[in-house]
């Protein structure tokens, strides 16, 4: 499968992401479309390791070439566990203050 | 048309459609749902490329424990989806105009590199997304953020508790 379409794929749910977090007032589904572009940055980390890893294959049998990206999602998804426990936390203390998750809430925080 | 190309078109629009159902419906119960679709479909991506640990580690990590997560405080919290305020349609379609503008620039900007030309992903084989590999790499090269994202485990944890026990 050409690299290309990994890619076309991966822009495309990330830029999902984008439409949601521009167009959604709902903090939670905002913090969703940020789940959402993270996963399509780890599934092209993935293509991409599979990508070096089949060239460095064809040259020496046996290559871990392209193992760091694996690891790299790995960690990326130990980031995004923190994150969203926080983030969350963060949501529902706003929600304690205004009963409401709305995102246009936030903006008071520029005063 | 082999299987694994079919396997990959047909991941994809279901990815792709998740993904939209996502944004478009009005319950956000509906939408964590959706979007545990999304990660199905992604994983079924990472089995495809022989990433098998990523695989389940996704399924456990994202559909089961985050989006648990993201369920148990919809429902605590109790949000009516027809309360919920929405954005002027003019913003929404301005929104949708700009991510559009994006993916399309994107796209182009691909198509028009040649250093990718001809590069192929090796799907179904290869053995650096096994268990085997990826724990001689972690303890080896990796085994000191391996600790460090510890203890970002316990200051998570710490902070999520200060800051909902107010």
């Amino acid at each position: 499968m050409p690299i290309q379409y990994y890619i076309f794929f991966c822009l495309t749910l990330f830029s999902i992401g984008v439409i949601g977090v521009l167009t959604r007032r709902n903090a939670i589904i905002v913090f969703m479309c940020i789940e959402l572009m993270l996963n399509a940055v780890n599934l092209l980390l993935v293509a991409f390791s599979k990508m070096h890893n089949g060239a460095a294959l064809q040259i020496a049998p046996g290559s871990t070439a392209g193992i760091d990206a694996q690891i790299f999602v790995f960690f990326i998804m130990v980031v995004a566990a923190a994150e969203v426990s926080v983030g969350l936390a963060i949501i529902v203390m706003m929600f304690r203050n205004t009963h409401s998750v709305d995102i246009n809430f936030l903006n008071r925080l520029k005063n | 048309m082999n299987t694994l190309e079919i396997l990959f078109y047909a991941l994809s629009a279901f990815a792709i459609v998740s993904a939209i159902m996502v944004l478009v419906s009005k319950n956000p119960i509906h939408s964590v749902l959706w979007l545990i679709l999304v990660f199905f479909a992604i994983s079924g991506h990472y089995i495809i490329l022989n990433a098998q640990f990523l695989a389940i580690v996704n399924i456990i990590v994202y559909a089961g424990a985050i989006m648990v997560l993201f369920l148990f405080v919809i429902m605590l919290m109790n949000v009516q989806s027809d309360k919920e305020p929405q954005k002027k349609l003019l913003i929404k379609f301005i929104g949708v105009l700009s991510g559009g503008s994006l993916l399309i620039l994107l796209i182009a900007l691909v198509k028009q590199t040649a250093q990718l030309e001809g590069k192929q992903v090796l799907m179904k084989e290869g053995t650096i997304g096994l268990i085997h590999p990826l724990g001689k790499a972690l303890f080896n090269d990796y085994v000191l953020p391996f600790e460090i994202s510890s203890v970002l485990f316990l200051s998570a944890m710490v902070g999520a508790v200060i800051i909902g026990k107010k």
